[in-house]
């Protein structure tokens, strides 16, 4: 404080006074602030990212950073909203994670440095997101108000907004996001029952091409690693809409019809994922609806070649990244339970509880590791793909989906 | 465990819920549905009940339905939708308990 009551003669100096002590208030802020940020930077790692990954904590709003050469959990960042069902995808130089929260949040989370880097509400309630092949765009899927929004990934910047009305004008939950080659964005409309591709190379002016009458309640999609057939799962019939990219005026075609083979379908619980890809040769590993079955697909003819009893209803049908292997876990109330098929034999040759709740596996990028959240457990397995014995165990609080940055590199991840 | 009986048991009265004919599920079953409610029921209208593929389950979206209304639906599903019948899995107190605590914002 300036003594000012007795320094000071004049108005004018009064007012000098003030702006002085503001100047030195302005630079005593600056001065700690630029501490603290110095802080906070001496503890981001100088390391690289290519085994690096997150798991979402799902009831407390945060991700922990995992490193998978450790076995270990580097950070813990909050502050991410309600992360109920939540994923994520990562920039192209694998720093950063894009997590998609229930609440419509979008968080940027710096892998490096353990912080929330930036964050944007997009939405009021949204369902997962994708990013676009030169890395440079960030779409994510809205159930309300339906839709689909492009962001830069630098800035979190809007860039453009698709709407997913139905023919009649009515907004649809969007499903099933995920980037294709070209600067497409592939998505599925819930409720409409349709596919659109949405051409972003010029982000002001996004071109979306439309596909009605796919089947009803299309509930999630998958794009092959090649990013050429998309393929969306049917809850309201027996069946899945598959699109080829690469001859996209061929329109929609209708495979594995009827494969309920009109069996009563159980309740489901809980409904599938379709994520990633598990292919093993021109074998296709897909989740049956409301049977405990895993339905496996020929991709050069798309029929049916046989199907594979399992333990419940399957949720995730995940391929070792070799294809050697399909691991699959189950809706509740089976989810205690996983299964490993062996995808010469199409035999299950494995299953084992890791604990209540398991809800998402995630392999290391040349597989010789999983990783599975075990909800209930409040802990993340680690197993050994080729002897199935556990070689790590880490705490999180109700962890949900685990992602490895060798996403980055993979289309549809 | 008596304690808590005699919570309940003050609680259901100040609420006026003792006058249901269905007996409320105990302490643990209790905590079990909330469970059941924010994690299982939680996949399709959120953990926090402001909805997602299915709809949202706040008080305020569902003070004018009759409450036998949902418990049925909780029961047996809604035909065409990917809501499931829990019956088998819920007992019918169960049910109207679960309604009961998502009118008053349980657990929220």
């Amino acid at each position: 404080m300036f003594p000012c009551n007795f320094l000071c003669r004049s108005a004018s100096q009064a007012r000098f006074a003030d702006a002085i002590r503001s100047y030195v208030c302005l630079f005593l802020l600056f001065v700690l602030f630029s501490g603290l940020y110095q802080v906070a930077n001496a503890e981001c790692l100088m390391r690289g990212t290519g085994d690096l990954g997150i798991v979402i904590e799902r009831a407390s709003g945060s991700v922990q950073i995992l490193d998978t050469t450790a076995k270990a959990s580097l950070f813990r960042v909050g502050g991410l909203g309600d992360l109920s069902h939540a994923s994520a995808v990562f920039s192209r130089d694998s720093r950063y994670a894009y997590v998609f929260g229930r609440d419509g949040g979008l968080s940027k989370i710096d892998l490096l440095c353990g912080t929330l880097d930036k964050r944007v509400i997009q939405a009021g309630n949204s369902i997962g997101g994708a990013i676009s092949q030169d890395g440079s765009l960030v779409a994510v899927s809205n159930y309300t108000p339906g839709g689909v929004k492009v962001f830069a990934a630098d800035s979190l910047e809007l860039l453009a907004d698709l709407p997913a009305l139905d023919a009649t004008g009515k907004p649809s939950k969007v499903v099933g996001l995920v980037d294709a080659p070209g600067q497409q964005f592939v998505y599925t409309l819930y409720d409409a029952g349709e596919i659109r591709i949405a051409d972003l190379s010029d982000p002001a002016a996004p071109r979306v091409r439309r596909f009605p009458d796919i089947g009803r309640l299309p509930y999630d999609a998958l794009i092959t690693p090649d990013g050429r057939f998309y393929i969306a799962g049917l809850f309201g019939e027996d069946g899945l809409a598959l699109l080829d990219l690469w001859e996209p005026q061929q329109g929609v075609q209708r495979i594995l019809n009827n494969y309920g083979r009109g069996k009563e379908k159980l309740p489901v619980y809980k409904m599938p994922h379709l994520e990633g890809w598990a292919v093993a040769g021109r074998h296709v590993f897909l989740p049956a609806v409301g049977q405990h079955e895993v339905l496996v697909v020929d991709s050069q003819t798309w029929k049916e070649v046989g199907r594979i009893a399992v333990h419940g209803q399957p949720i995730f049908v995940v391929a070792r990244p070799d294809g050697r292997q399909v691991w699959v876990n189950f809706a509740h109330p089976l989810n205690d339970t996983v299964q490993v098929i062996d995808t010469q034999s199409l035999q299950v040759v494995h299953s084992m509880k890791p604990g209540k709740g398991v809800l998402h596996m995630e392999f290391a990028p040349r597989g010789e590791n999983v990783w599975v959240s075990v909800r209930d457990a409040d802990r993340i397995q680690v197993y050994d793909t080729g002897t199935f014995a556990r070689v790590a165990q880490l705490q999180a609080e109700k962890p949900s989906g685990i992602f490895f940055t060798a996403r980055a590199h993979r289309t549809g991840l | 465990m008596k304690q808590y009986c005699y919570k309940t048991l003050v609680f259901c009265m100040l609420t006026g819920m003792a006058a249901s004919v269905h007996p409320a599920p105990d302490a643990d079953r209790q905590a079990e549905l909330l469970y059941l409610l924010k994690h299982d029921c939680g996949s399709c209208h959120g953990m926090t009940r402001k909805g997602g593929l299915g709809p949202p389950l706040l008080p305020e979206n569902l003070s004018d339905r009759p409450p036998q209304l949902m418990v049925n639906t909780v029961l047996d599903g809604r035909p065409g939708t990917p809501m499931p019948p829990w019956r088998g899995e819920l007992s019918e107190q169960d049910a109207q308990w679960l309604v009961e605590a998502m009118l008053r914002g349980e657990g929220l």
